[in-house]
């Protein structure tokens, strides 16, 4: 490999009719499709999951504990593993389902458990007070969830969400192990096929950078549009 | 589907699984202490005050933090021999890896552990005629270090899963030694699934256990 620099790499032909540009393009598609896809069902499992954490009854209590452990335990390259060859193998009708789906629910129930511990400490966060008043007026506890305690602790939540959101961005790299052609395989892979390592890794983690980055930018922008004035970090 | 662990026999333990347990142990080890003596480098550097200092390390820390770990595997693996001039086993490639890449997680654990010790600490260092070294070592340091014990040790358990990922450059670790066996008896789901309670297992005991010592430290304070 010689030391000088060759940018032309990207304008040769893969042999399949494209250039490694077009591929790296639709490789970074698919590092954005996955981790967005995982970032929905992170967000959505994570908050159930962690509201289950401080919920008044001691059984979702112990489901949310026992999932937290669960999905935090295990090293995410072998839960990917499980749902690409252990899972499809209990349930036959999953073995149809393709492996980008199976990726985004691995990925996504991992970092679900993450997720969770966030909302449950944003929640314990909270004065008890504000639970007992919502009570106090009348309220269920799912009305005092609605109404009083998450809109609160949503907005606490916020900061450890970034910071888990660009996470998922680096964490969809382990989507090369079951053949999902993102990033990290197109950088294995035209690594291989043109001996431009150093192009091609560059140019894969500059994409890995932008996407975490606009993630970043665009969590704070919500941040700042939802901020409630008065309390902490939350101007005017 | 039916399971059949009867394959599993002392032989594949010491055949396939051993070697690559005690490479992940291994690997978790030498990066964890390597990584926190790195670390608390970095830390030091980045509290000094002096741009020279400030700038590198902040700079080394930020970047290894926004790349995903299995781009930095790769890039050492191919800089490595770049840089040496001769080839490097992926073994020893992922030792080197995950000791530079730890360094910036525990650096910013030291930072804030160090951090966290009074302004007046230092100062009495300095009052009773300490130097800047004998304060860090003596006064500083001992207590950051101690104040952020549970903070590295989930961070060290957080290692022990990545270690996995050394699957991108083909090392043999515990992942791969569970992997080799199931392509060898054709039984890669039980496998995965003792790969699965293993993993559990030790991280799960090893979090209980941060878990522990986490009250004991609370009590004292």
């Amino acid at each position: 490999m010689s030391s000088s620099w060759d940018w032309q790499v990207f304008l040769q032909d893969t042999g399949g009719g494209e250039t490694y540009l077009d591929w790296l393009i639709s490789a970074w598609g698919w590092t954005l499709a996955v981790a967005l896809s995982s970032l929905v069902v992170a967000m959505v499992v994570g908050s159930i999951v962690g509201i289950c954490r401080t919920a008044p009854s001691k059984a979702l209590v112990y489901f949310g504990n026992t999932w937290t452990e669960l999905f935090r335990n295990i090293p995410l390259l072998v839960q990917i593993f499980l749902w690409y060859h252990v899972i499809p193998s209990l349930f036959p009708p999953l073995k149809s389902v393709p492996s980008f789906l199976l990726v985004v629910f691995g990925l996504g129930l991992f970092t679900s458990a993450r997720i969770a511990e966030q909302v449950r400490a944003g929640i314990q966060s909270l004065p008890r007070g504000q639970t007992n008043a919502g009570l106090a007026l009348g309220f269920t506890w799912p009305q005092t969830y609605r109404f009083v305690i998450l809109p609160m602790a949503f907005r606490i939540v916020i900061p450890p969400l970034t910071s888990e959101s660009m996470n998922i961005v680096k964490n969809s790299s382990v989507a090369f192990a079951v053949s999902i052609s993102e990033l990290t395989m197109f950088a294995m892979q035209a690594q291989e096929e043109t001996s431009r390592g150093i192009e091609v890794y560059l140019a894969v983690t500059l994409l890995y950078f932008i996407s975490a980055f606009s993630i970043n930018r665009i969590m704070l922008a919500v941040e700042n549009r939802i901020r409630v004035p008065g309390y902490v970090g939350g101007g005017k | 589907m039916t399971y059949d662990f009867s394959f599993v026999n002392w032989g594949v333990v010491t055949g396939f699984l051993l070697k690559g347990f005690v490479f992940s142990l291994q690997l978790t080890v030498v990066a964890m202490l390597g990584g926190i003596v790195f670390g608390t480098v970095l830390a030091l550097m980045r509290l000094s005050g002096k741009p020279w200092l400030v700038l590198p390390a902040s700079g080394y820390v930020n970047t290894m933090r926004s790349i995903p770990l299995v781009m930095v595997i790769l890039w050492f693996f191919l800089l490595i021999p770049l840089l040496t001039g001769k080839p490097m086993g992926a073994e020893l490639s992922a030792i080197i890896t995950f000791t530079a890449f730890e360094a910036a997680y525990y650096s910013e654990i030291m930072r804030a552990g160090i951090q966290s010790i009074p302004k007046g600490q230092v100062f009495a260092g300095y009052a009773v005629g300490m130097n800047y070294r004998q304060t860090m070592q003596l006064i500083v340091l001992p207590q950051a270090f101690r104040n952020m014990l549970p903070v590295l040790l989930t961070q060290t358990i957080v290692l022990f899963q990545d270690t996995s990922l050394v699957y991108a450059i083909g090392a043999y670790d515990l992942l791969k030694g569970f992997e080799v066996a199931g392509r060898n008896f054709n039984r890669p789901v039980e496998t995965y699934l003792m790969a699965t309670v293993i993993y559990f297992a030790v991280c799960f005991s090893l979090s209980s256990l941060v878990r522990v010592l986490q009250k004991k430290i609370q009590i004292i304070r």
